[in-house]
């Protein structure tokens, strides 16, 4: 008797043991909890901000900024407004990370490469590059060579100079500057002409391939239409190019291009150090292909080119792109460093003297932040549907 | 007919054994690889050429000030006239002791730990976890106990950066770990809130984090809470860290198999009894690379705390070098910050890819 209602208990469980009705309920307190905090904090920031006299809103970017900027892509001078800083900013950001990350592919690969070679004194000294930058902080390396190399350069009357037309002191690096004349444009025609003609013929010999397993010659000509195209009709035009060399006036050289040293030495930082990290990735996605696929290929009969082209590259790169891209990222975020040495990036414009300027803090650390998360989501996302792609082509 | 009896073996040929035949096959092995291996010693000897020279057999190593650099290389006297003031900062001279007593205490306790055969390790982790950052906190901070007080900001060298990056791993692991659990968890609220959190805090820049927490974490507070400089650096740090922390955490747990929560479920644990009891152990073991390289990497990172005005190693050293007495030295400076820098990291790689084999054989 007395064991009824307890058994009819045990079949009817209560409603604090239900895990689905637990979940609610933790759920609820969980959205109490983060709505609670985020209204301490925003209650906060107001009260805070209306007491130090700060109007919240976007409405100073319409401002005058009147401070100068070291480099800019777009026409900048002390009138523009906040919003324009803003924008001098994330050019300068992305002129910085797009640079640095092609130089650091190329580099990482030969490093990466010589890693992973069969002579033992070139594979040791690609370890010891590889293990020294990758565990040194950035920052140190970007000091050291914007205060210990780049700024000890010799002044601009005492150049290091290539040719005359190339030099280095310590006000930055003077390249001649390519200015195109009536008709370039034929040129750029051409190129995008040589362009598609080689993917069409390419199409064409894979298909080829496919129908009868003779492939059409595709390296040549395409190098024929990319290169020697626009060349002939350059040359047709008669060389509508010139350049305009850098000369040194009284103070400093006038003309050309000037890099300054800030975006020299953060360039040179920020690819040495991905760099390392990057022939990491080379090597582990390289390292990935099992021996076998080599000599399977090789036993049917593939060259040294296809083998690479169609076999090992193709297996490594599924290895190799995630990681890489992982590292594209980093290097996008660490070129925010840029602000140490004064290089005019998004977060020393913007997150720094404007900032300083107006005091708008949450307004700007905001719009700081969303380029740098805007950027890192779309760039998973791409990965994922990259990574996504690939999964369905393996077997 | 006597029997047929062969020849000795002979010899290798000379040029195919030894140093000359390793040579052989190693380094010249073609012509490529002949010219690349000359290439590669004249780069090693142009190196090695000036730094020892230079670093070594023309420096100077003692002295009070920068007379005493007289014989034209490089002038450690910079680094070994300043090295108190470079490992820790401005704490005052007559009370170094107790910076001593911590980084002696936790030495030992990480050597005991690292040690494979030493006894009572379940009690030296949870010592180092639990009583000794307050050992350290009173030591370091002073105003209790008797002993006078030291403010933070006077903190600063190497002793900084052991401190700001060793909180940052140890606070960040235990929120790793709950941000990594509702990250798999079946509630879709929680699981949604630390999606985002993590992938917000691993999409921005450090910088931006210090930045925030410097300018933006005094507005967020109310009247009459105020934290120092560098507590706010330690908040930015740790809640970066953790979204970090929670990725190597997740990748932890999923290389758990299901059989594992299945069992543990069969057998009627609840979810924390779960996960306490049988996946976190095995997850966290084979989490330790991962911390180990995390750790690493923060290591690194703690040097940006110089933006916000906070005086580490790298800063200490930079702003000796702006000092008008000790002009032109800094390739001294940053070769000695670099070295620090690099034989810690170096070491904790190693360690790291010590560890990583010697889980692998356990779970093979």
């Amino acid at each position: 008797m007395a064991d009824s209602p307890s058994a009819e208990q045990s079949t009817k469980t209560k409603a604090w043991n239900d895990p689905a009705i637990r979940a609610i309920v933790f759920q609820v307190l969980a959205a109490l909890g983060v709505v609670l905090f985020f209204y301490y904090i925003i209650n906060n920031a107001l009260t805070n901000m209306e007491a130090r006299g700060i109007t919240t809103g976007f409405g100073f970017l319409d401002n005058p900024a009147g401070f100068g900027i070291i480099q800019s892509l777009v026409e900048y001078d002390e009138t523009y407004s906040y919003g324009r800083t803003f924008v001098v900013g994330l050019l300068n950001t992305i002129l910085v990370s797009v640079l640095g990350i092609i130089i650091a592919s190329i580099m990482g690969l030969v490093i990466g490469i010589a890693r992973l070679s069969s002579n033992w004194l070139v594979a040791k000294l690609a370890t010891a590059f590889i293990e020294i930058f990758r565990n040194i902080p950035l920052l140190l390396q970007i000091f050291f060579w914007y205060f210990a190399v780049l700024r000890t350069l010799p002044a601009a009357r005492d150049s290091v100079t290539l040719g005359e037309s190339f030099f280095l002191n310590n006000r930055g690096f003077y390249v001649p500057k390519p200015v195109t004349e009536d008709g370039f444009g034929w040129v750029w025609l051409a190129l995008l002409a040589g362009i598609i003609g080689s993917i069409v013929l390419a199409r064409v010999s894979r298909l080829r391939q496919t129908e009868t397993g003779i492939p059409l010659p595709v390296f040549l000509p395409s190098l024929g239409m990319i290169l020697g195209l626009p060349l002939i009709i350059f040359l047709l035009l008669g060389a509508p190019l010139s350049f305009d060399y850098p000369v040194l006036q009284r103070f400093n050289f006038q003309g050309g291009v000037a890099i300054i040293p800030e975006l020299m030495a953060l360039l040179l930082a920020l690819s040495i150090y991905t760099a390392a990290f990057i022939a990491e990735v080379v090597r582990s996605g390289i390292e990935a292909v099992p021996k076998g696929q080599t000599e399977a290929s090789s036993a049917l009969g593939l060259s040294n080119g296809q083998r690479l082209r169609l076999i090992i590259v193709p297996q490594a790169l599924r290895v190799i792109i995630p990681p890489l891209t992982n590292q594209y990222l980093n290097l996008t975020k660490n070129s925010s460093l840029a602000t140490a040495i004064g290089y005019p990036d998004l977060v020393s414009v913007f997150a720094g003297t404007t900032l300083n300027q107006t005091g708008q803090a949450v307004e700007i650390i905001f719009m700081t932040m969303a380029v740098y998360l805007t950027l890192s989501l779309l760039t998973s996302a791409l990965m994922n549907w990259y990574n996504n792609r690939i999964a369905l082509v393996e077997r | 007919m006597s029997a047929f009896k062969p020849l000795p073996d002979l010899p290798p040929p000379a040029n195919t054994v030894g140093p000359i035949g390793w040579a052989r096959s190693n380094l010249f092995n073609g012509p490529v690889n002949s010219v690349l291996t000359l290439f590669a010693l004249y780069l090693m000897y142009l190196a090695l050429d000036w730094f020892i020279t230079w670093g070594l057999i023309n420096a100077d190593w003692f002295g009070e000030s920068r007379e005493a650099c007289t014989s034209g290389g490089a002038c450690w006297v910079f680094v070994t006239a300043r090295i108190t003031q470079f490992t820790y900062g401005f704490y005052p001279e007559d009370l170094i002791w107790r910076v001593d007593i911590v980084f002696a205490l936790f030495a030992a306790c990480l050597i005991w730990l690292m040690v494979d055969r030493s006894p009572a390790k379940g009690w030296v982790a949870a010592f180092t976890l639990f009583l000794f950052p307050f050992i350290a906190y009173f030591l370091l901070r002073g105003d209790a106990f008797g002993l006078e007080s030291v403010d933070t900001h006077k903190w600063g060298g190497l002793m900084l950066t052991l401190i700001i990056a060793v909180v940052g791993i140890v606070a960040s692991l235990p929120i790793g770990i709950l941000l990594a659990l509702g990250r798999r968890s079946d509630m879709p609220f929680i699981r949604s809130v630390c999606i985002v959190y993590i992938e917000f805090w691993r999409g921005v820049p450090l910088i931006t984090v210090l930045f925030m927490a410097s300018v933006m974490l005094p507005l967020f507070m109310s009247e009459g809470v105020e934290f120092d400089k560098l507590a706010r650096a330690m908040i930015g740090v740790v809640m970066f860290q953790s979204a970090y922390m929670a990725e190597v955490v997740r990748g932890g747990l999923q290389a758990i198999p299901k059989g594992q929560y299945e069992a543990a479920q069969a057998l009627g644990l609840s979810y924390w009894k779960m996960m306490g009891l049988i996946i976190l152990p095995q997850a966290l073991k084979l989490m330790i690379p991962g911390i180990v390289n995390t750790f690493i990497a923060l290591f690194k990172d703690t040097s940006l705390v110089l933006i916000i005005g906070l005086f580490d190693l790298l800063a200490i050293v930079q702003s000796a070098l702006n000092d008008p007495k000790w002009l032109g030295y800094s390739v001294e400076g940053y070769l000695f910050v670099g070295f620090v820098f690099w034989a810690f990291c170096f070491g904790m790689s190693r360690y790291s890819m010590r560890l990583e084999r010697k889980l692998n054989t356990g779970h093979r």
